[in-house]
């Protein structure tokens, strides 16, 4: 087997929500651009963006599947799962990534955005999780992969948050799933994103000035792309990655090592 | 981008230290198969092992040195640098593999013992890197990936010993030199490998009681091979991960999480 192979998704399956824009966009225009046919699912589907992502996707030469899912829903998430197998006939790989969060600090957070981001980002990996793996487990082959957040190893900001707690519970969901189904032949593994330009983030990078500063003051100078996100999730999904499970790669251009 | 292009090491110069076998030569075959010239660094040479590797490399159209070093020795390192300097014209990778693996105890450890594993485990990192790090910074472009083990991350028996100690000091230097460097655009990252078939733990894993012990360690139930490692190498020397920097990935199967 040559390099190439080994990073190769060719005829894989992934199923990836949040995929409409930012770190789930990048991931599933490069799955595809390394053979994998996709599904793409996200919240939001009015503003045109996930269509124009599985429209990128088809131009690879690759098969794409759009549908609305609010990925904190058990209905949704079963109605995807039902088309994507009708559709491709197998998954290979489940990437969770979709998530968010409201609520400033703990003490001041209402109720309403606690429940709110422990849905959209725990619940939802929950739930993936549960009803993706007897797919993967029936096929003794597959590769998990959540999108954690630098925000789950250190306190970034100086306040508590309910995002920053659901990162950190998801890492337990990562290790716990990593030795469950190991003996399925199924990898888990995670990966933990620091200082990307994604909409998320466009409060920081929107700010006027901002290259300047960051020039000054960040050791790269730079905040990254998604893309740079989207090829460590390809090598995680990939048999390059067939010794590495239940890991969480850091990928935050060395701010918190 | 494609996914292809960002793993490809085309026209890169790679420097492998202890590539006669196992993860050295594993990593050194793929580094080549990705498209890099590399150098075949090892205290023995006058042997078929390293000579069968260096044939695979010219197989695969790359050109290949081999190189007497003792890498624990300056006098040594800096004559190897400057070989490949010769030769290549660059270094762009250096993976610091050479190490002995020892299960001397440290309370009952002589002091010779004590100085060779840390010369060869710990010393030979920082020489190495030294000696190629003022051209990497220069060139504004390199990647060091430092082989370090899961022994370096958590305590697997109940006594002190040497070798863990060397791998426990390979993550500061791994994270500190990420953080010196980034702004160089060099990246610094290091591979904790567990439970592989290499030849260095062949006294443990032919002892059958061991075995089975070592078997069922990993979640994954079975030993991986070199070339399992070597592939996560390709990768962190590649620019798909070019926003890891400092970071340790466990290759284990599970084992630590």
């Amino acid at each position: 087997m040559n390099t190439c192979e080994l990073f190769s998704l060719k005829d894989r399956v992934a199923v990836i929500t949040g995929a409409r824009r930012g770190i789930g966009a990048a991931i599933a225009t490069l799955m595809a651009g390394a053979g994998a046919d996709v599904s793409i699912s996200d919240i939001d589907v009015s503003t045109g963006e996930l269509d124009k992502v599985a429209e990128n996707i088809r131009q690879t030469g690759r098969r794409a599947l759009a549908v609305k899912v609010d990925a904190s829903l058990k209905t949704d998430w079963e109605n995807m799962v039902n088309l994507t197998i009708k559709e491709f006939g197998k998954i290979d790989i489940l990437v969770n990534n979709a998530g968010g969060g409201r609520g400033g600090t703990l003490l001041t957070c209402p109720e309403e955005d606690w429940d709110f981001t422990m849905n959209v980002n725990l619940k939802s990996v929950y739930l993936g999780c549960k009803i993706v793996a007897p797919y993967l487990i029936n096929q003794k082959k597959g590769a998990i992969i959540n999108i954690n957040s630098v925000e789950s190893l250190k306190a970034v900001l100086p306040r508590s948050h309910p995002y920053a707690i659901t990162k950190s519970a998801m890492t337990m969901i990562t290790k716990g799933l990593a030795r469950e189904l190991a003996k399925s032949g199924i990898r888990v593994n995670e990966i933990a994103p620091g200082s990307i330009k994604t909409e998320m983030m466009r409060y920081v990078w929107g700010q006027p000035g901002f290259d300047e500063r960051m020039k000054q003051f960040s050791m790269w100078g730079r905040m990254a792309e998604p893309e740079e996100i989207g090829s460590v999730a390809v090598f995680l999904a990939s048999d390059a990655a067939s010794w590495v499970n239940g890991a969480t790669i850091v990928a935050d251009g060395g701010a918190l090592c | 981008m494609s996914l292809q292009d960002k793993i490809s090491l085309k026209n890169k110069a790679a420097v492998v230290t202890g590539a006669r076998k196992g993860i050295g030569a594993a990593t050194a075959i793929m580094l080549a198969e990705a498209g890099a010239d590399v150098a075949l660094v090892n205290i023995h040479i006058d042997n078929v092992e390293i000579n069968g590797v260096a044939a695979r490399i010219r197989q695969l159209g790359r050109k290949v040195s081999i190189i007497q070093a003792d890498v624990s020795k300056k006098q040594d390192v800096d004559a190897m640098t400057k070989q490949v300097m010769a030769e290549f014209g660059k270094i762009d990778i250096l993976v610091n593999n050479a190490g002995t693996f020892s299960s001397s105890k440290l309370l009952e450890s002589s002091e010779d013992e004590w100085q060779q594993v840390l010369d060869v485990n710990l010393k030979s990192v920082y020489l190495c890197s030294q000696a190629v790090s003022a051209g990497m910074m220069e060139r504004h472009s390199g990647a060091i990936v430092n082989v370090s083990s899961i022994e370096g991350m958590r305590l697997f028996r109940d006594k002190a010993e040497t070798y863990p100690v060397t791998k426990a000091g390979m993550h500061l230097i791994t994270r500190g030199m990420a953080r010196e460097m980034a702004g160089f655009n060099v990246r610094v990252n290091e591979v904790a490998p567990g439970s592989i078939r290499t030849e260095t733990m062949k006294d443990v894993w032919k002892d059958p009681a061991v075995m089975n012990q070592m078997r069922s360690a990993p979640p994954m139930l079975r030993l991986a091979e070199p070339e399992e490692v070597a592939s996560v190498i390709v990768f962190l020397a590649s620019d798909a991960a070019s926003w890891v920097t400092g970071e340790i990935i466990a290759v284990d199967g599970g084992t630590l999480c």
